[in-house]
């Protein structure tokens, strides 16, 4: 018989206490009233725990680092302990081939019954070779895992999106894991990395509930991705006043204004950041002075400037954007107009003379 | 002038053109299109930051507002077009069905390619649209103009927020097309300087056919009558 959440839990030491408040704090997480409380509690008391297999390609541990310091050191505890048991290499303790042991042994026992969770994503292009896991490119071992698991959560931007590693020009041919893969159910949480706390929430949600939350069009879910950083910022009195910081440094930076004309992405970029915060919700960009850089949108990298408000058009040289592209081209009709009315004014003269 | 040539051109027949309906949305479509390429352009580059209690004033919001209040009337402005275009007079119909499948029609294009490069010494007579005139109006008021209305609402419907309808109807399915939010931004901006390259020509073009052509244009515009300056057979009759 396989354990269920609970006896997983409480063989790690967590009092049945805590496991209360964890499943309150949880269901306030997820925005589900108190009546979701007894039915999380119920759901990890008879459910068998289902595995987490976290595989990694290439990216920067960040999704790990951050997933670690989720605000509630409950959630996070719970959670490690329902998936560092499995295979996360950053996270466990097995290494070389005890550690590529754990992934077949966990798809031999929960074949089409497990999670996976990628960080990164694979490189396609020489062959895969700009990835190496256990000898093999990743690419190899992520298909071979997909094609066993039950669904996917692409965390952060590498695997939803492709961000650094694919940005222009992509050498490596870093792809995303939603090209790769069209055959299984996907969730993106994309971030660079994702907030602490919705990537706990989202994990928490898809094992008590054994389904995706409600995503959106793109697959990110809906609880954390459907507005955008500017919709809650604390700094939106300023931008509907018109109080824009114009300089780094200068009195309207000093006092908190708008870093709308400083580049901020807060206009265009889905996330939670203005709400939840970071690092216990102590800060986030905006609240220490700089401008939102758009760090889950897809192709951030290849925006332009983070501190240009107007957005970078390639094709038209370095520093074009789209007034200097738009502006340029009605200049010149301008001209072009002005021209015609002198060269139709001497025709008439002409025929007037005539 | 001998007195049969003046009584000619005073017996020339007015032709009524432009039914009051359509001079209406001309006029209100115009002034509306202003507002939004100027509130637009100072939405992409703010005005100078106000100092003082950010309470005491709402300047990007008043921009914000009449670009949006400006936006729903060229909207509701285009289906009202749509429906004149039904029940209108023959020449309601031009704008958004130029005759494209007639050879004559891109004759008369051409003839009027090169009277702009003074190729040609005689213009025209036209009751109806000059046929580069309904090119470029089609190409820019239909198509330019509906893309800048499905981009504006998918902006709009970013900030009204999923559930509203702006959201389904717009942004749910625009946004991805093209890539993210930004991309929209970035493209709605460009096509403003479409329609302001737009605007420049058409303006031109209608003052100086109006001086130069054989038919008045910004009187017909204000008033629907179309005159003319002599009793030739106008050239788009095989249109009708
Ligand atoms: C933002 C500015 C403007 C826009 C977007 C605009 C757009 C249009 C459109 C779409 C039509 C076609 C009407 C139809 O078939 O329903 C038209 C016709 C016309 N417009 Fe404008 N217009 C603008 C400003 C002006 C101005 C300032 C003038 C006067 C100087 C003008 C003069 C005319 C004339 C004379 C016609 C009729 C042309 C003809 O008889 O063939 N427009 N305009
Ligand atoms: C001729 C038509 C239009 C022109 C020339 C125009 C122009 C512009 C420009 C230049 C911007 C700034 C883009 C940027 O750099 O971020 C903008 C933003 C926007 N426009 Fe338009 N627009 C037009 C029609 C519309 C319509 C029909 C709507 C629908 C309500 C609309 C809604 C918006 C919204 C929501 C924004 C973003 C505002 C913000 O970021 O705060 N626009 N427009
Ligand atoms: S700082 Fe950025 S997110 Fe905040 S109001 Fe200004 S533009 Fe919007």
């Amino acid at each position: 018989m396989t354990e269920t959440f609970y006896e997983v839990m409480r063989r790690q030491g967590i009092t049945r206490r805590s496991f209360l408040k964890y499943c309150s704090l949880t269901a306030a997480a997820l925005g589900l009233g108190p009546s979701f409380v007894p039915k999380i509690a119920h759901a990890m008391e008879t459910k068998p725990r289902i595995p987490i297999l976290w595989l990694h390609g290439l990216e920067c541990t960040c999704c790990s680092e951050s997933f670690i310091r989720s605000a509630h050191p409950l959630a996070k505890d719970v959670i490690l302990s329902m998936v560092s048991l499995d295979y996360d290499d950053t996270l466990m303790a097995a290494a070389g081939h005890q550690a590529e042991a754990i992934i077949s042994e966990t798809i031999d026992k929960y074949d089409g019954n497990f999670i996976l969770a990628v960080e990164g994503n694979p490189p396609l292009n020489q062959e895969g070779m700009s990835c190496i896991i256990a000898g093999k490119p990743f690419n190899e071992q992520l298909m071979h895992v997909a094609k066993h698991c039950k669904a996917i959560i692409s965390w952060g931007s590498c695997a939803s999106y492709g961000c650094v590693q694919a940005a222009a020009p992509n050498p490596t041919g870093a792809t995303p894991i939603h090209k790769v893969i069209n055959d299984k159910p996907i969730i993106k949480v994309p971030g660079c990395p994702p907030i602490a706390e919705v990537m706990t929430a989202v994990v928490t949600y898809i094992l008590t509930f054994e389904r995706f939350p409600e995503l959106d069009r793109q697959g990110r879910p809906k609880m954390f991705y459907s507005q955008r950083i500017h919709d809650k910022c604390y700094r939106r009195p300023h931008f509907d006043a018109g109080q824009f910081v114009e300089t780094w440094d200068d009195e309207a930076a000093r006092k908190g204004y708008c870093l709308y004309k400083m580049g901020c992405k807060g206009p265009t970029t889905y996330n939670a950041c203005s709400t939840i915060r970071w690092n216990e919700g102590t800060s986030f960009p905006i609240q220490a002075g700089h401008g939102c850089i758009g760090c889950s949108e897809d192709g951030f990298w290849d925006k332009g400037s983070w501190y240009a408000r107007l957005t970078d058009i390639k094709q038209f040289g370095v520093e074009s954007n789209a007034d200097k592209v738009g502006g340029t081209a009605a200049a010149v009709v301008g001209a072009a107009t002005a021209a015609h009315m002198a060269a139709s004014a001497v025709k008439r003269a002409k025929q007037k003379g005539e | 002038m001998s007195q049969v040539e003046a009584y000619k051109i005073q017996s020339t027949p007015a032709v009524y053109v432009y039914e009051g309906p359509l001079r209406l949305w001309h006029w209100i479509n115009a002034l509306a299109i202003t507002v939004l390429c100027v509130s637009g352009y100072f939405i992409g580059s703010p005005l100078p930051s106000l100092s003082g209690e950010a309470s005491d004033y709402f300047l990007m919001g008043y921009i914000r507002f009449a670009h949006f209040a400006a936006g729903y009337v060229i909207a509701v402005g285009f289906l009202f077009r749509i429906y004149w275009a039904i029940v209108g007079n023959y020449h309601a119909r031009q704008l958004l069905l130029p005759p494209f499948f007639s050879g004559k029609f891109w004759g008369g294009v051409w003839h009027e390619l090169r009277w702009y490069f003074f190729l040609e010494k005689e213009p025209r007579k036209y009751v109806g649209h000059n046929p580069l005139a309904m090119v470029m109006m089609h190409l820019f008021m239909v198509w330019g103009l509906l893309f800048m209305i499905f981009t504006g609402f998918a902006l709009y419907g970013e900030g009204k927020g999923m559930g509203s309808w702006q959201y389904e109807w717009f942004s749910s399915w625009i946004i991805p097309l093209f890539g993210q939010s930004q991309d929209v931004h970035t493209w709605h901006h460009l096509f403003m300087w479409a329609i302001v390259i737009f605007v420049i020509v058409h303006i031109y073009a209608a003052i100086r056919e109006d001086i130069m052509s054989r038919q008045s244009l910004v009187s017909t515009m204000i008033s629907g009558w179309r005159m003319f300056r002599d009793n030739r057979e106008p050239d788009d009759h095989y249109l009708k």
